[in-house]
């Protein structure tokens, strides 16, 4: 059984199982899932300057914080204690055209040769991880939700503009990781 | 910390991810339930590969069905759920109601959601990712979170200038 555990999970595990957080989170509590919220929650709680947007009790929705919380140590524990770390096996094309780029370490789930501590002081490191995550954090914010809270939840509820949302994600990725990523990871 | 009167309920409709506050469960101990649910999603997202970002690189070239079905049967469970909670009017654990608001379109949902793929192709995670990567010991993954934060104030700030 343990051993089955940490092997990774097919999709047909690890999706149905990502949907039980909808109906879990509204049975507790009458929640609605979506983490990107838990960061206005930290800007509201941190660093509110007076901003309307962040002029609300925070401390009524912290029960998204003590979430992510949980999903920090929740990675802990399956990294730690519940992997077999074996290395990642992907589609042999990807690797091909990883390889051009100098990326073949497949050990970690995040590829240690471009996410490091040194490397943000790199022109690539930094669109990676800086400029990536401002995206992240502004797009969720002004898309009103991220891949929780429209894909998974709003779908859920079938509210269309989650759909609308929901294909500008994938969108935006496909854009991205076809035609722009392959010239940042030239640098 | 300081208190901050809640005058803001309009923004706060308007934004998909704050409604549907229960007024009974406020208490530290009554909160630790939502860290055990955070612990099983976390798991889930590791064990499922979610974070990783070679699988989010496979997704966005269309290498692997894997992240299609994990987002997709997720959304047939989540559909199912929520139709038979609505169907036989489930309660919480605590005798409330469950209310599920409806979502507002916006052209925010298509600049915003366009701009959060270019991140999340970037990075090779969401914002659920962000927190269980870290958990895995990818410390630099804390300055992406920052900076994702960051990315939300800069939003907040600059919210009435942009195009909704």
């Amino acid at each position: 059984m343990l051993e089955w555990i940490k092997q990774p999970w097919p999709w047909y595990v690890a999706g149905p199982l990502i949907g039980l957080t909808v109906p879990l989170l509204l049975i507790l509590g009458n929640r609605t899932f979506g983490i990107s919220s838990s960061l206005r929650h930290i800007c509201a709680a941190c660093i509110p300057a007076n901003i309307p947007f962040f002029k609300y009790d925070w401390k009524k929705e912290s029960w998204n914080l003590f979430f992510v919380a949980g999903v920090l140590v929740g990675g802990f524990i399956a990294f730690n204690y519940l992997s077999n770390n074996a290395p990642m096996e992907v589609n042999p094309k990807l690797a091909q055209e990883m390889a051009g780029y100098g990326i073949t370490n497949y050990e970690g789930l995040i590829p240690k040769e471009l996410f490091n501590w040194p490397a943000l002081l790199t022109l690539k490191g930094f669109i990676l991880m800086i400029l990536g995550g401002f995206l992240v954090g502004f797009g969720t914010r002004y898309a009103g939700g991220c891949t929780s809270g429209h894909s998974i939840m709003g779908l859920s509820n079938l509210q269309w503009p989650s759909l609308v949302a929901t294909c500008c994600f994938m969108a935006g990725g496909f854009i991205m990781a076809n035609l722009i990523l392959p010239i940042i990871l030239k640098l | 910390m300081q208190n901050v009167v809640n005058t803001d309920f309009e923004i706060r409709s308007e934004n998909a991810m704050c409604v549907n506050q229960s007024k009974l469960d406020q208490s530290f101990s009554s909160l630790l339930k939502y860290t055990i649910a955070g612990i099983f999603f976390g798991i889930i997202l590791v064990k499922a590969q979610v974070i990783a970002w070679f699988r989010i690189q496979e997704m966005f070239r269309l290498q692997s069905f894997h992240m299609f079905g994990v987002i997709g049967s997720a959304v047939a469970i989540g559909a199912l759920s929520v139709f038979l909670i609505k169907k036989f009017k489930i309660k919480t654990i605590e005798g409330e109601s469950i209310r599920l608001e409806d979502k507002q379109f916006s052209k925010g949902q298509i600049y915003g959601g366009l701009l959060f793929g270019f991140g999340w192709a970037l990075t090779g995670a969401c914002p659920g990712p962000l927190f269980a990567q870290i958990g895995t010991g990818a410390t630099v993954v804390l300055v992406t979170l920052l900076s994702a934060i960051a990315g939300t104030w800069t939003y907040g700030f600059l919210k009435s200038k942009l195009p909704h």
